[in-house]
């Protein structure tokens, strides 16, 4: 479902420190299926995964999402396909503190300003299934690790998105709490989904809920 | 359209929850701008009700007064001068007026003597103003003991005090009768302080002027007109002079808007960073951005409007008193008459809100354009 | 006469708009010169980021030039005090030869900022910014007539010296004088003024309305609209300012705007203004509809505002009947 070809990705270009995070991807990933892409930091994989979730743009190259090249388009209409397609949860979780759980899984709908009584009673659906609904209303900063997952996981999934994409989902857990993520990703890609992510826990990589492995070193793949 | 009002809440909800989080530092911003608005709507509400004030005073001035200048100052009317303006078309009538100032050594203030064209007080008694009377606390039915200039001292019995509904002009008169006038300022008996003349078409006044010039080479008609227009240019004026003062305020508030706005806290960053992340666009930034402006604006406007309007209209400006108002010694005491005017708001809105937002309105903007990849980047 | 709150005010805001856009100018020209959307470069993405900035600042001026175009007529109307025979604001701008010329450049920016709007509003709905370069040369153009206008405003107030012997609306708006448009406009019987006021509206209304069903006869719509503008403000001055006023002689276009009638005017100027930004953008998009990438958007969003302007035309329209057939003044007889 999403082609890549030729993917570059330059920081600081033209400048002194000019550097280059990708330097020719070619990659074709499938849906409904669970990919980790793995690599040592600063091989490129979160940069790859901005690309793949329209966070940012190439350099140069094509990225397609069901055959439409996206790759030129401004971030408008990209910002439009990555709130209605992808779904994140980030490293850090990345919750608004201040905010009730409940308030921050509804935020991803903001923009599309669908009625507030259809949206809250999906984030309290989705909370529910991720065994959170008994603390809706609690602020994000007092809820344990594993709960901010959660509750960053039903964030992603407010505006329903075909592929959900994990950076490092498992760096901030502990066994139990890395065994419950993989246990709602199988669950996840059960339903259809399709799950990016990136790690070094062999305890992700090799589990049986991750299809395949994109390996990657300095800004190329290497080896599937 | 739904989808659109539906997001705007959304936004306003957003942004409110922010500002909540955020207090100490949206409290300051508002502090000092509803300081701005109260100190721009005090001047401009004072020198508003000042030119009802005086337009209310001159209402029931006479259209035309005539003096008698005697090298190039004003002099007493003598006898006959009534009989030699004769009758000119258009004039209704025509009258000598007395009047003149006294120096009231225990007030340390100066009085405005006059005897009204009708109900004069019987001799003997005075009617006076209500500031006056507050100053020598007095009231009706005591006596009042004033030394003329000739060194005799004069005892009046008060009938009344003036309402105080055009304390402005009224606050430091005192009305009493013709003899009575005559004897406590030595006033030759014939002679006017100036005559009022009232006409009563609007279009026939400056004719009437012309007439009493040419009648009359040694004296000088005044309009009532002109000095509406004198008035009221004068107090513009006044409050434009204090608005351009006020203008360095202004700037430096514009240069605060615009540091506030631009000094995103790291937290603010990572917070428009991840709202970006999980798909607001930047225009949805930029108008949640926006709506904070606009609820700061709001209630920074609404608090200063009414923070003035209370300072004016019950504590009567005393901020501004000496700027804006007379140079008598005796300051009216006086509660203007509350009231509101659409262009005056408007102005106001104008002088605030128009510069904050366009203060604001680049920070705001650099705000929305975080990467939304930050988010990833830790 | 640069001394009064509103004056301060009023320059104050020309002076904003002017600096703001004057600011942006040489960015609008960066985007002129380098816009490429194919690039993945870093300039690109900035040059696209800045677009944000201009079309809230092309936002910001429309809407300063409005409510700058409000506060001027008052201003005007309380200047009008200082002018010996200057009952309303129509003596006040008629006491320095720039007075008039300052409005009408006010009234024109108003609507080249309503356009610009227009026009950006349709190119960021589509995925190649088709207009980005015509948008930005036009923002640029916008530039001198900003600094025109606050030159003008600023010379009109420094010109204005109380008690000036001034015409006021009774002699330039009264029927005798027919000196100039403004003369024309009043001098114009009761019965053709009519005709050219409900049929220029009725003009405009039947093609916006007609554009915004079928899609067709959009340009014409635009065009109409135009015409309608100048045949409402016509109609105001003739024939509509009299029924309003109870008066046979008193044309004036912004004495109803106040209290004593019940600002009337506003429930007139509103609706037109609405509906001429909305007929000419819907004109305008015409213009644009074959431009590559546009196609579906122009057009869609060319009917949404004739749908307007059919709306705010027809409003006035029957305002307008309504006002007449209230008013006891009768001008032409059965």
């Amino acid at each position: 479902m999403i082609q890549l070809t030729d993917i570059h990705k330059a920081f600081n270009q033209g400048q002194h420190n000019e550097y280059w995070a990708l330097s020719g991807i070619d990659l074709e990933l499938e849906a409904r299926r669970v990919t980790a892409f793995q690599g040592p930091s600063g091989s490129g994989k979160t940069s790859l995964l901005t690309i793949v979730g329209c966070l940012a743009r190439p350099t140069r190259g094509r990225v397609r999402l069901h055959g439409e090249d996206i790759s030129g388009l401004p971030e408008r209409f990209l910002t439009e396909i990555r709130r209605r397609t992808f779904g994140f949860v980030f490293q850090q979780f990345n919750l608004i503190r201040g905010l009730s759980a409940l308030d921050n899984v509804m935020l991803p709908a903001y923009p599309e300003g669908k009625p507030h009584a259809e949206l809250l009673q999906r984030a309290e659906v989705l909370l529910a299934r991720l065994q959170l609904g008994h603390r809706r209303h609690a602020r994000v900063e007092w809820l344990s690790g594993g709960e901010q997952q959660r509750v960053a996981i039903a964030r992603a999934l407010i505006n329903d998105p075909e592929v959900i994409i994990a950076d490092e989902p498992t760096a901030n857990l502990d066994t139990t709490l890395s065994k419950q993520f993989l246990a709602i990703l199988e669950e996840l890609s059960g339903e259809g989904r399709t799950v990016l992510l990136t790690s070094h826990d062999p305890l992700v990589i090799k589990s049986s809920a991750v299809h395949r492995v994109v390996g990657l070193r300095d800004g190329r793949l290497c080896g599937d | 359209m739904r989808p659109w009002i539906e997001k705007q809440r959304y936004l306003i909800d957003y942004t409110l929850a922010a500002l909540a989080r955020r207090k100490a530092r949206n409290l300051g911003l508002l502090a000092v701008y509803a300081l701005l608005v109260f100190m721009l709507a005090s001047v401009s509400l004072f020198g508003q009700a000042l030119r009802q004030e005086a337009a209310a005073v001159l209402a029931d001035s006479p259209e035309v007064i005539l003096q008698r200048l005697v090298a190039g100052r004003h002099d007493l009317i003598p006898p006959g001068y009534l009989e030699k303006i004769g009758r000119i078309r258009g004039v209704q009538h025509q009258q000598g007026r007395l009047w003149g100032y006294y120096y009231d050594p225990v007030s340390k203030a100066n009085y405005t003597l006059l005897v009204p064209a009708a109900e004069a007080p019987a001799p003997g008694h005075l009617r006076l103003g209500a500031t006056l009377a507050r100053e020598r606390g007095l009231q009706a039915g005591q006596p009042l003991s004033l030394r003329s200039y000739g060194g005799k001292l004069f005892t009046f019995t008060v009938d009344e005090v003036l309402p105080a509904s055009s304390e402005l002009i009224s606050a430091d008169l005192v009305l009493l009768g013709e003899a009575d006038f005559r004897a406590f300022f030595d006033y030759p008996a014939g002679h006017y302080t100036d005559i009022a003349l009232s006409v009563a078409n609007p279009q026939e006044v400056r004719n009437v002027a012309a007439k009493l010039s040419a009648a009359l080479p040694d004296a000088r008609p005044i309009l009532r007109e002109e000095m509406r227009r004198t008035y009221a240019s004068l107090l513009d004026w006044r409050e434009g002079i204090a608005l351009a003062l006020l203008a360095a305020a202004l700037l430096a508030f514009a240069i605060l808007a615009w540091e506030k706005a631009s000094g995103l806290s790291a937290d603010e960053r990572r917070e428009i960073g991840i709202l970006k992340a999980i798909g607001w666009e930047t225009g949805d930034v930029l108008r949640m951005k926006l709506w904070e402006g606009l609820l700061i604006s709001f209630s920074a406007f609404l608090l200063g409007l009414v923070g003035a309007y209370v300072h004016v209209f019950h504590f009567g400006a005393r901020l501004f008193e000496p700027v804006l108002k007379g140079w008598a010694v005796l300051y009216p005491r006086f509660t203007l008459v509350p009231q509101l005017d659409g262009l005056q708001l408007f102005t106001l809105f104008f002088f605030t809100v128009v510069p904050y937002t366009a203060a604001v309105l680049v920070p705001i903007w650099r705000a929305a354009i975080i990467d939304p990849d930050a988010a990833m980047r830790g | 006469m640069l001394f009064q709150p509103s004056v301060i005010a009023l320059l104050l805001a020309a002076t904003l708009s002017l600096v703001m856009v004057a600011a942006a100018a040489p960015f609008a020209w960066q985007i002129l010169r380098r816009w490429d959307l194919g690039s993945g470069s870093e300039l690109q993405l900035q040059l696209e980021r800045r677009t944000y900035l201009f079309s809230t600042l092309a936002a910001f001026v429309c809407a300063s030039q409005l409510l700058a175009l409000l506060l001027f007529v008052f201003t005007a109307d309380r200047l009008s005090a200082m002018f010996v025979g200057a009952m309303c604001a129509v003596g006040a701008l008629n006491a320095h030869a720039w007075g008039f010329p300052a409005l009408l450049l006010q009234v024109a920016l108003f609507f080249l900022a309503a356009l610009w709007l227009v026009l950006n509003h349709v190119d960021t709905r589509a995925r190649n910014y088709p207009l980005v370069r015509l948008k930005y040369a036009l923002l640029l153009g916008l530039t001198p007539l900003l600094a025109l206008s606050a030159w003008l405003q600023w010379s009109y107030f420094r010109g204005l010296k109380a008690d000036i012997i001034t015409s006021c609306c009774g002699s330039l708006f009264s029927g005798d004088s027919n000196h100039g448009v403004a003369g024309e406009m009043a001098g114009l019987a009761p019965l053709p003024a009519m005709l050219w006021f409900y049929g220029s509206l009725g003009l405009a209304a039947l093609l916006t309305a007609w554009h915004a069903w079928s899609g067709r006869l959009g340009l014409l719509a635009g065009l109409s609209s135009g015409g309608a503008f100048v045949g409402g403000i016509a109609g105001i001055v003739s024939f509509l300012s009299l029924y309003l006023y109870e008066h046979p002689h008193h044309h004036c276009p912004f004495c109803i705007l106040k209290p004593e009638y019940d600002y009337q005017g506003y429930a007139l100027y509103l609706p037109l203004f609405a509906a001429t930004a909305a007929g000419m953008g819907s004109g305008v998009l015409q213009l644009v509809r074959r431009v590559r990438g546009l196609e579906q958007i122009a057009p869609a969003a060319s009917r949404r505002l004739a749908t307007v302007a059919a709306w705010g035309f027809g409003l006035l329209l029957c305002l307008a009947a309504g006002m007449m057939a209230g008013s006891r003044l009768v001008l032409l007889e059965p």
